[in-house]
């Protein structure tokens, strides 16, 4: 490999053809102060528009100041990272962009996440000059059933723009407007909910300031657990326990799953339960559907569509309505976990504790925005009233669990209720991605082939790679698995299998880069993809200390059925745990 | 084909054609049947003359003579005096402001007399919608002539010539296209930037629309030294009759086997294709250009990778403006030495400006590198409007500065001017008098960057904004002398940091009136005064008591009531209330109302 000289603050260091100085300093100890460039080194994603400036350096022999972030090292270059016209450079345009920004810290939701403000405490900014008279861009709010956006905040460093374009393929947000007025929206400015947004939250997830921010349902559920009259309960899905101690200086990876039941418990949750019990539910299900699918299929029967696609991600869901509406067909109708919960704690559970559906509060905890969205589908409620009535995602329940004065990392474990709240090693295995179809491999050979498993752990389906694939030997029946996360690659993935170029039977997909671990609603990573892969691996350390670890194995699920659901995919299962999809496609609202 | 005695031509440059020299044109043939001349005399739409000033246009050959400000009704008597009778009409002969004469023949006038006109050769000469009189100017012979020599030896003999980009860089024009050369590619592209934006600047409107044969040749030729097999032009749509004029052209060269497969038998492909720019100013920077060919948002990308490497569709792409192309096929023609031999010794040949402001001879001029500024303003521009005092002169748009007396006799080319905190740009010249107030001037420019500022980078999406901030608080009257400190930090940081040449640029007005004109800005801030009287805010209108013998002309007419007094005694203002419309000062006879 080519390698480069240069010499960084007096010095010296050796670095591949290609490295940026900003790279290259780190290296060296040196951190550049950046702003608008993010990387996520294990997902291959890094936005470098080099918008802000922040980084920029003295580069010797060079006639103005350089991004660091997005200029390579050359031989024998002379880079210098503090000098007063860097450091007079780097305050100006920091008091510049602040100049145009809200000063509402004490309230905004991003106050102390929010990057900016870490740039002021680091450069030590007291004072904007010339504020009195410095005009600000406005622009109006637009509150979206996950999302919202206060564009006064943005300062253009277009990390959602890429993550929503380049990583996600969906297009819902580009620039708008020239100059002192431009900042990031979708197309003719519409607001979010008339775009192709899924809301998969990427974008909030990235979002340095406060411009892009998930809507807040705390309020709401503080109301419900204040109101005597109503039970509530509350799901907490399996990527949750995972990344929750962060929030609380935990190291990423600590699992706090007993802590945070406990948590629960003290703010007041009548039932605390586990969405695990419905990600074994969905297995139930969606293997059943899986095997239903692959026998007729392989028995000649050619109205079965295959491969069949997951559907437990609200935002996989709404993408393939959005870009896919000719296939709306191939999806399993099961419904995603959170919903399943939903649905069986509003009659099953209902009936079992004698409780109203209208005095029943079910709230989740995800780690995810478009769960927010997911539950206030119509399709999910009965008579106006949603199988799931609040969602919060990790972050709000942090917020909750500090407001109530509670210090999680003091607290015991505890245990999940009963009945909803045992699950599997498969279920935990959701919050990653090729968890899902891992899961569904574990019940479904075991179901198609009648014998015991050997090996429980399908490494070959594990991974952080965008796209994987694997063959599954279903005891000399050879099952195709294709496996996809960050919905570019879904979007690959699926017009592969469009064109007939693909020969799948199942495909996993989460919208987000890594699966629910790197969800839209989890303790924000700052660009810092060790944080991500530390919460993988506790996925599998969680799955792995599992006593059982196979859905059709939970009992309590083996009750549910034998008590009220019959078996999978029964006309009752079908119409609790199923649904359908809806064709979203762009068609002529532009024109 | 007819052989013509004489030949009537006329401007059909998008000013001319303002005051409609179409019409003209028509009429003057029509006037020629009836006279039955139509065999005789043919009437022929060129190009821009460039004397804009004097336009419309007529000049007759074969005797050079040179009518200015035609109008319709003038058609007639052209004819009947001078084509039929053969005397001239010498009202609309062009008279010499110094000596009052009448100059018939343009090579006699000052405005043409400095210039060598090798970008703008064939404008107002051809008709740019035919291709054989192109043709006819050894037109396609450079090609020919490239096509036998070989890319490597083209790009040395381009290299040797020591041509400057002419869009405002001044890069190496040889060096450029050797870059895209040696970078392999399986497709590579050749792209004309016709996006040109400067305010009051038209040097590549005027080319395209007079001469649009030798941009095609040149981008073919320059397709042929890369290895490219397509060229696109990207102009603005608001330059309707240079697509219209473009179009033809690329018909006729499609016809002639000039563009297409295997040109001239060579073996070489090339075809071009317009993209069409919406007016964003700063899609005339090369990789916002590119961007917004792709259909991307137009806003510029990081350098490097630069064009030539990573250009349009990651293809290697040469990006060359209008009026650099329009020199190509001449160096061919005539070769290095001779174009080297005009100029300077680093800026070699030639520069379009377009010549404006506060001074009487205004157009389009092409003047060799190395002429001065004194030249220029005094023998080619015919000096100061109304016999005023010069004050300044802004050269290279929005994003150059101003350059004051003290650069009058400085040699100008593209590092002079650069020295002299200036720039060339793409050839804005624009005269300044002692009318123009320097601080108004300086924030003009920035309401122009602001307004065309991407926002991509915050120096420049928040920097020029805030800088036109301080400049407002100044002509206002309500500027201290921390905000021209202010200022100028901030100039210096936006000029350091910015992405692209938009905003690295954008604070040189500033800067430069902050440098050559300081007194002024302080004038502003501590005695709130602008010496040119153009700051509105810093102005009083007052009546001098003794002048005023009150006639209540003054109170009747103001529109806020804000003059009172009693009949024939003295009147007075009450400044808190005054809009300074200066209606009242117009009104009164006895010059009894001052401004201070």
């Amino acid at each position: 490999m080519e390698t480069i000289k240069l010499t960084i603050d007096k010095k010296v260091i050796e670095v591949p053809k290609g490295t940026t100085i900003y790279k290259a300093a780190k290296q060296l100890g040196i951190d550049i102060p950046v702003l608008c460039y993010m990387e996520l080194k294990d997902l291959n994603i890094e936005n470098k528009p080099a918008g802000c400036r922040i980084c920029v350096v003295e580069v010797e022999g060079r006639r103005n100041l350089a991004p660091s972030c997005s200029t390579d090292c050359t031989e024998g270059m002379v880079v210098k990272t503090h000098t007063m016209r860097v450091i007079n450079a780097r305050r100006t345009i920091l008091e510049l962009i602040l100049s145009d920004h809200p000063k509402d810290c004490l309230t905004c939701a991003k106050s102390g996440h929010c990057e900016l403000q870490d740039m002021a405490i680091k450069l030590g900014v007291r004072h904007i000059p010339g504020q009195e008279f410095a005009e600000m861009s406005t622009y109006r709010m637009d509150t979206s059933p996950s999302i919202i956006r206060d564009l006064d905040k943005c300062i253009m460093c277009r990390r959602c723009e890429m993550m929503c374009n380049d990583v996600q393929t969906v297009g819902a947000l580009n620039a708008f407007n020239r100059g002192f007025n431009a900042a990031v929206a979708p197309a003719f400015e519409q607001d979010l909910d008339k775009s192709p947004c899924t809301y998969c939250g990427q974008c909030v997830a990235v979002c340095p300031t406060g411009a892009l921010t998930e809507v807040d349902h705390t309020p709401a559920v503080i109301r419900a657990l204040s109101d005597p009259t109503k039970t509530v309960i509350v799901q907490t899905a399996p990527a949750v326990r995972v990344a929750l101690g962060e929030e609380f200086g935990m190291k990423p990876g600590t699992i706090v799953t007993g802590k945070m039941v406990n948590a629960l418990r003290q703010i007041g949750f009548h039932h605390v339960f586990d969405t695990d019990f419905a990600a074994d539910l969905t297995i139930m299900e969606e293997g059943t559907e899986l095997l239903d699918r692959l026998t007729r299929h392989l028995g000649g029967d050619k109205t079965v569509k295959l491969p069949i696609l997951t559907s437990c991600c609200p935002a996989w869901v709404n993408f393939f309505e959005h870009n896919f509406s000719d296939m709306l067909d191939v999806p399993s109708t099961a419904k995603s976990p959170q919903q399943m919960f939903g649905a069986i704690a509003k009659t099953y559970f209902a009936d079992m504790m004698k409780i109203k559906r209208e005095d029943l509060v079910v709230v989740s905890v995800m780690p995810c925005l478009a769960k927010k969205y997911e539950a206030q589908r119509d399709e999910f409620k009965v008579n106006g009233n949603p199988d799931v009535d609040f969602s919060i995602s990790t972050r709000e329940l942090a917020h909750l669990i500090k407001e109530f004065n509670i210090n999680l990392a003091d607290l015991e474990d505890e245990d999940f209720d009963r009945p909803m709240g045992e699950s599997t090693g498969a279920a935990v295995i959701f919050g990653a991605t090729g968890g899902v179809i891992e899961a569904a491999t574990r019940t479904a050979y075991e179901i198609q082939t009648g014998k015991k498993l050997e090996k429980i752990d399908f490494k070959a389906l594990r991974g952080m790679e965008g796209i994987r694939s694997a063959t599954v030997d279903f005891n000399g029946l050879p099952i195709n698995i294709g496996i996809a996360h960050g919905l570019a690659n879904a979007r690959q993935l699926l017009e592969e299998v469009r064109s007939g170029r693909a020969n799948y039977h199942a495909i996993e997909v989460m919208a987000c880069p890594g699966g629910c671990i790197g969800g839209g609603g989890q303790p924000l990573h700052h660009g810092d993809s060790s944080i991500i892969k530390a919460r993988f691996e506790a996925i599998y350390r969680e799955d792995a200390g599992k006593p059982i670890r196979k859905s059709h194995e939970n009992p309590y699920i083996i009750k549910l059925y034998e008590d009220f659901l019959g078996k999978p995919m029964s006309e009752k299962a079908h119409h609790l745990l199923h649904t359908h999809y809806f064709d979203k496609g762009v068609k002529d609202i532009y024109i | 084909m007819a052989k013509y005695k004489s030949h009537l031509l006329i401007c059909g440059g998008t000013g001319c054609m303002a005051s409609e020299s179409d019409t003209i044109a028509e009429t003057l043939k029509a006037e020629l049947a009836k006279h039955g001349l139509e065999n005789e005399v043919q009437v022929i739409m060129t190009g821009c003359f460039g004397f804009c000033e004097k336009g419309p246009i007529v000049k007759v050959l074969p005797d050079n003579t040179f009518y200015t400000q035609v109008k319709t009704t003038d058609a007639a008597e052209i004819v009947a005096e001078h084509l039929v009778k053969g005397r001239k009409v010498s009202r609309l002969l062009y008279t010499d402001p110094t000596n009052k004469e009448h100059v018939s023949d343009s090579k006699h006038m000052g405005f043409y007399q400095k210039q060598i006109r090798i970008a703008l050769r064939n404008c107002g000469v051809i008709n740019p919608e035919n291709i054989d009189e192109y043709i006819a100017r050894e037109g396609y012979q450079a090609l020919g002539q490239v096509l036998e020599m070989g890319a490597q030896a083209a790009i040395d003999e381009l290299k040797k010539s020591g041509l400057r980009g002419r869009g405002g860089g001044g890069f190496p024009t040889g060096l450029k296209w050797e870059f895209a050369s040696k970078n392999k590619a399986d497709q590579k592209y050749v792209i004309c930037n016709a996006d040109e934006g400067d305010p009051g600047a038209f040097m590549d409107r005027s080319i395209l629309e007079g001469d649009p044969h030798s941009v095609i040749e040149a981008m073919t030729i320059n397709g042929f030294c890369i290895g490219a097999t397509k060229g696109l032009v990207y102009i603005r749509a608001e330059y309707p009759l240079a697509i219209k004029r473009l179009v033809t052209a690329l018909g006729q060269a499609r016809e002639f086997g000039l563009l297409g497969k295997d040109i001239l038998g060579s073996g070489f492909d090339f075809d071009i294709e317009l993209r069409y720019g919406a007016g964003a100013f700063v899609c005339g920077e090369e990789t916002a250009l590119i961007q917004s060919m792709q259909g991307e948002r137009g806003e510029p990308t990081v350098k490097p990778p630069f064009p030539a490497e990573k250009g349009y569709l990651d293809k290697p792409s040469n990006v060359n403006n209008v009026e650099t192309y329009a020199n190509v096929p001449v160096i061919f023609l005539k070769g290095h030495k001779w174009f080297s031999a005009i100029g300077t010794e680093k800026s070699k040949g030639t520069k379009v400006f377009a010549l404006a402001g506060k001074i009487n001879n205004v157009g389009l001029i092409e003047v060799p590198m190395g002429i001065t500024l004194r030249e220029i303003i005094y023998e080619i521009g015919g000096g100061i409007k109304d016999g005023k005092k010069f004050k300044a002169v802004q050269t290279g748009g929005p994003s150059g500065g101003c350059l004051t007396e003290k650069h009058l006799d400085t040699k100008i080319d593209y590092d002079s001017l650069l020295a002299s905190g200036s720039m060339m740009g793409s050839g804005g010249m624009i005269v300044l008098d002692e009318d123009d107030c320097m601080v108004s001037i300086a924030k003009f420019y920035l309401e122009f960057t602001v307004e065309e500022s991407c926002g991509k980078c915050s120096p420049c999406r928040i920097g020029n904004k805030r800088m036109h901030e301080l400049l407002t608080r100044i002509t206002d009257g309500n500027g201290t002398m921390e905000d021209l400190d202010r200022l100028r930090n901030l100039g210096e940081v936006i000029k350091d940091t910015s992405l692209c040449g938009l905003g690295q640029t954008s604070p040189n007005p500033v800067l430069s009136t902050l440098d050559n004109f300081y007194d002024e800005y302080v004038e502003h801030v501590k005695d709130h005064k602008c010496r040119a009287g153009h700051c509105k805010s810093l102005m009083q209108y007052v009546i001098d008591q003794e002048a005023c013998v009150g006639c209540t002309a003054c109170a009747r007419v103001c529109p806020v009531n804000a003059i009172s007094g009693e009949r024939k005694k003295p009147h007075f203002i009450d400044t808190t209330i005054c809009i300074k419309c200066g209606a009242c000062m117009e009104k009164c006879k006895f010059s009894a109302i001052n401004i201070i």
